[in-house]
């Protein structure tokens, strides 16, 4: 859920909104905010899933040292999703295990 | 190989203190955080600081950071951001440096480490599913990011940063169940606390978290009473249903590059745990690296703001731009300052374990 008045800080700042695809499916963000927090205000809460018991983990510190949050981005795996910058057009997709590079074309 | 005398890790209270600091005297000064943005964790501070005026007292943490940075432009400090330390070479001496994709190295004369702390987490059956966050991460999201992690909350914890990001949370909208305390009695100020409890958020002091459960992420918490001995109680468990459970636990000093260019450590439960031995001028048992802020033990900003300027201090007289003589001036000066913000008797038990830390570094 977006905070879009808030009693301290007032409305939030103008900000460009992009799209981007997570698993396959468009979604919309605000560029530059964490993708994390742009997959938060969407509702998605499970970022990835462990390798050896396969269990759901999402974000802990939110400020880029405990790499719970870390996902599959643009084909490059374990990217700390609280502190990269959403860009337009960018693939996010739920990393199991280890996750795996994509071939570069 | 870039060139400095002096390189600062860490643009935080701290590491912004101390790059002023020196930097004033003529010290040639970098300023590296692997953050997009400077400022550390004072953004998402909006609650007012308590202390004396020079403390910034009734000043947001967001006011003072942006006042730093506007201090730290205008000083013309050299500011990499986007970039990470991730090494110490030559006993102290060079820094390894990922800045965006380049790898590169930063020769220093003097290395002040201020990279802060990060947050305990508790373990419980459920600890790990999506939805259990840490307080300060929770801070994060909402007062920088402003998206709620969820919207009923349970707070474990209710030392300061429990009971503010409580109440940050209310103010964002959330609805903060209760709050949870393993100690009988609440750790934090009694204002945060009261703020919180005329809002209707119980705080059960003597609780802990027996559970977090649900299918993929938390959807409800069972707390439970523990006695004197911290043993639980059977039958006293309470259902809450949340979606959100935010630990707030403690800090520990965030020490890896100390750790790997060879500091000392010694451990001190009072200031986070393992915290890199210093002098009371900040430097570790490495000639030439200093340490200030949360990674020298776990305090308040406004200690760490304090704790680089006495860097800062150091390290210009070190480098010959300040006289021996004006260096022990400032340096009185501030202590005393540090022993104001430490009165008290939150402070006075930070004092002490700071004391044992100092003589034990000898």
């Amino acid at each position: 859920m977006r905070v879009t008045e808030h009693p301290i800080l007032g409305k939030m700042d103008a900000v460009r909104e992009v799209e981007f695809e997570f698993d396959g499916k468009p979604m919309k963000g605000y560029e530059g905010e964490p993708i994390a927090t742009a997959l938060m205000a969407a509702g998605v809460k499970v970022f990835r899933y462990t390798i050896k018991g396969g269990n759901p983990r999402g974000v802990f510190c939110a400020i880029g040292r405990c790499t719970d949050c870390v996902m599959t981005v643009d084909g490059m795996p374990n990217v700390r999703t609280c502190v990269t910058p959403l860009r337009d057009g960018m693939r996010v997709q739920t990393q199991k295990g280890l996750g795996a590079w994509e071939e570069t074309k | 190989m870039m060139e400095t005398e002096f390189a600062v890790v860490g643009a935080g209270p701290a590491g912004l203190s101390a790059a002023l600091e020196a930097s004033r005297t003529g010290v040639q000064t970098v300023l590296i955080d692997e953050n997009q943005a400077p400022g550390g964790q004072l953004f998402k501070q909006i609650h007012k600081f308590f202390g004396s005026k020079e403390h910034w007292a009734a000043t947001r943490g967001i006011d003072i950071g942006i006042k730093l940075l506007m201090q730290v432009e205008k000083a013309g400090i050299k500011v990499m951001l986007d970039t990470v330390v991730w090494g110490i070479f030559d006993g102290g001496k060079v820094l390894a440096i990922k800045e965006g994709d380049r790898n590169r190295r930063v020769r220093a004369e003097k290395i002040l480490l201020a990279t802060g702390a990060s947050e305990n987490p508790l373990a419980f059956p459920g600890w790990t599913l999506p939805g259990v966050l840490g307080a300060g991460a929770a801070q994060t999201l909402v007062n920088l990011h402003r998206v709620l992690p969820g919207t009923r909350v349970l707070m474990v914890g209710a030392g300061n940063v429990g009971l503010i990001v409580a109440y940050q949370l209310l103010q964002a909208g959330a609805n903060v169940v209760a709050v949870v305390e393993a100690l009988p009695k609440i750790g934090g100020y009694g204002v945060h606390a009261s703020k919180i409890r005329r809002m209707g958020v119980p705080i059960l002091t003597g609780h802990t978290v027996k559970e977090a459960s649900g299918d993929a992420m938390v959807e409800r918490a069972t707390v439970i009473q523990i006695d004197e001995q911290g043993n639980p109680i059977p039958g006293t468990e309470r259902e809450f249903e949340v979606d959100t459970i935010c630990i707030a636990v403690g800090l520990h000093p965030l020490a890896e590059l100390a750790w790997v260019c060879g500091c000392e450590f010694t451990y001190i439960s009072e200031l986070g745990g393992h915290v890199p031995l210093h002098t009371e001028k900040m430097e570790t048992t490495m000639p030439g690296v200093y340490v200030a802020g949360d990674v020298a033990g776990i305090e308040e900003a406004t200690v760490a703001m304090e704790e680089g300027r006495l860097t800062g201090v150091d390290v210009a007289r070190c480098l010959g731009y300040i006289s021996n003589r004006k260096a022990e001036t400032l340096t009185r000066e501030i202590q005393a300052r540090i022993e104001l913000i430490r009165s008290g008797p939150f402070g006075e038990v930070l004092g002490e374990a700071k004391e044992r830390l100092i003589e034990r570094r000898g």
